[in-house]
């Protein structure tokens, strides 16, 4: 299934490299076709949930033209900053603000490309809809252990949640949790997906998952009033949200300004939303 | 599977002379560098975790790499116990898959099982994983308390998994036995269950315990049945109801995390230990293979 769907979405790419498109319309790919002139490689490393987004626009890329050679690498935000303000990578890539500090000491330049909202959910069959900051606080510490002390029925409460270094986990834990104290015997699920499945299945879970993953089969709850949508998400309106960044030495030059200019094409967008993140204008 | 230990004494075809081809060498050379090299870079990746400071924080009770508390003992402690309980639940029902084909049973039916156990043994392990968090899963919920995603689910499952294993090797070794008491012990007015129940058994047993510690090599070192259907929280379990974690889920779990981190390399500790319980158990396997030649009599009742 997954190589089926990577066929389908390289074929608009391998049709757009037969030249359908040599039309004048520039197509965002355009800009990396061989004859274009943009030679040579491009390194990228830092936080982890920028990776999927990297990853499908660097095929695409090196797909129009494979000449190019585009790295992407992982490490986490810190690393991210490390290795582009040292000139090791030409895209540092980060899940949070720059500091100032690190802005003076390298001289970086940062693109806030999309928002990643975490939504707090659970099975549709709890009559729960909304729980207040303290209360998601509670639970997860594991000092609220039944679902009637917040207004649901008499049943335990069963904790789901990510593993260490998931950036899905960084933003919950730190937007909604407060970086609040976490149950040790909360169950560790590893993607998106499982969360979304583990919730659909228990009907006294709750976990957590980026906007982007909510559907049918689980249902996001208000938290501290605010509804879990992408549009609030992208409005401000929904505040359990992070801003995910590329980040330069300097202004962007050659590929790397090319590949900045790409994730902000409309084709570039796309990728970002079907990564499950919400798409920001430059 | 070669049972008779005459056949790696002296009168083997290919000795330690000159003769062995040398494809053969460079094949067994290349087979001992990579699991030297294996051992050698987990070693070399370990080390500093385990003589530096952190050593000591690596080998505790708690795992919150948030207050920098990087503790993988519940995770070994979940690996043993996990592997233990699947033994416990799959080797008596391997050792009774056996009696059935081997007497106890009547012969279609037998052919029939063997075939579904062989079978079961090309099964991928995510299909077992898969189906059973649709199907075991909300059982066991519904019947303990918590998600289902416990120490019990994955215990089942493992020992399922496991099982295939371990009758392929008891059977291996009943069936050369069958085949030279069966005629005998009918001959001596013996049942078939006779046969199988006081000569068969007792026969076979160093075979009997080999399949039991592959058992637990194959349990201990699977991944995807603990990631999927333990739960994965980092402590110790109180009851088969309680999530546990596996050193083997672990690793899976940590992978993406910082790399160089203390988590990071807490891995290559817990890589070194699941490498020792492998190399443990493929040491007890040859122990049991070594010893007690001589007071097994199978070699002189071969036809």
């Amino acid at each position: 299934m997954r190589r089926l769907h990577a066929i389908l979405s390289v074929l608009p790419v391998l049709l757009l490299a037969l030249g359908l498109v040599t039309v004048a319309a520039a197509a965002p790919l355009d800009a990396f076709a061989p004859q274009s002139g943009i030679t040579g490689s491009l390194d990228i490393a830092g936080g982890t949930a920028h990776i999927p987004v990297m990853k499908e626009a660097a095929k695409r890329i090196m797909t129009v033209n494979p000449a190019l050679r585009i790295s992407v690498a992982g490490g986490g935000s810190g690393v991210g900053v490390q290795q582009v303000g040292e000139g090791l990578v030409a895209i540092g890539n980060t899940g949070r603000p720059l500091t100032e500090a690190e802005v003076q000491k390298y001289g970086l330049v940062s693109f806030p490309f999309a928002i990643d909202g975490v939504a707090v959910v659970v099975s549709p069959a709890n009559p729960v809809t909304g729980l207040t900051g303290k209360q998601v606080a509670d639970i997860f510490a594991g000092t609220v252990t039944n679902w009637k002390d917040v207004g649901g029925k008499d049943a335990p409460i069963t904790l789901y949640t990510r593993e260490d270094g998931s950036g899905t986990r960084e933003v919950f834990v730190e937007k909604a949790l407060k970086k609040g104290p976490q149950a040790a015997t909360a169950n560790v699920v590893n993607s998106n997906g499982a969360m979304k499945t583990a919730i659909a299945q228990d009907p006294n879970s709750i976990g957590y998952v980026g906007i982007g993953h909510l559907g049918e089969s689980i249902r996001g709850l208000h938290f501290d009033g605010m509804v879990p949508t992408q549009d609030n998400a992208a409005s401000g309106a929904y505040s359990v949200t992070r801003k995910l960044y590329m980040n330069t030495k300097g202004a962007p030059q050659g590929l790397a300004k090319a590949f900045i200019d790409y994730i902000f094409s409309p084709e570039g967008k796309e990728i970002t939303k079907a990564s499950g993140y919400i798409p920001l204008d430059r | 599977m070669k049972l008779d230990p005459a056949v790696q004494g002296p009168s083997r075809p290919f000795g330690r002379d000159a003769r062995t081809p040398l494809a053969l060498r460079c094949a067994a050379a290349v087979t001992v560098l990579g699991i030297a090299a294996v051992f050698g870079f987990v070693t070399v990746y370990a080390l500093p975790v385990l003589l530096s400071g952190q050593g000591l924080a690596v080998l505790s009770w708690r795992w919150l790499p948030a207050a920098g508390q990087f503790g993988i003992l519940p995770m070994v402690c979940g690996s043993v116990l996990l592997a233990c309980s699947a033994l416990l639940l799959g080797w008596p029902l391997a050792l009774c898959l056996c009696g059935w084909m081997h007497g106890l049973g009547p012969a279609r039916p037998a052919r029939g099982l063997r075939q579904l156990v062989h079978g079961m043994a090309a099964v991928p392990t995510v299909v077992y994983g898969f189906v059973s968090v649709f199907l075991l899963v909300p059982l066991v919920r519904q019947a303990g308390q918590g998600s289902g995603l416990c120490w019990l689910s994955a215990a089942l499952v493992l020992a399922l998994l496991v099982l295939p294993t371990m009758v392929v090797i008891m059977d291996a070794a009943l069936r050369e036995q069958g085949r030279a008491l069966r005629l005998t012990g009918a001959a001596l007015g013996l049942s078939p269950a006779q046969v199988f129940a006081h000569v068969m058994l007792p026969g076979a047993r160093r075979w009997l315990i080999t399949a039991g510690v592959f058992g637990f090599g194959r349990a201990v070192g699977d991944t995807l049945i603990p990631l999927m259907l333990a739960g994965n929280a980092p402590g110790v379990p109180a009851s088969p109801f309680d999530a546990l974690r596996t050193l083997t889920a672990h690793m899976a779990l940590v992978m993406s995390t910082d790399a160089g981190s203390t988590a990071y390399h807490s891995l290559f500790a817990a890589g070194i230990l699941l490498l020792a319980v492998s190399a443990g158990v493929s040491l007890a396997v040859r122990r049991l293979r070594g010893t007690g030649q001589d007071s097994l009599p199978d070699a002189e009742w071969r036809p």
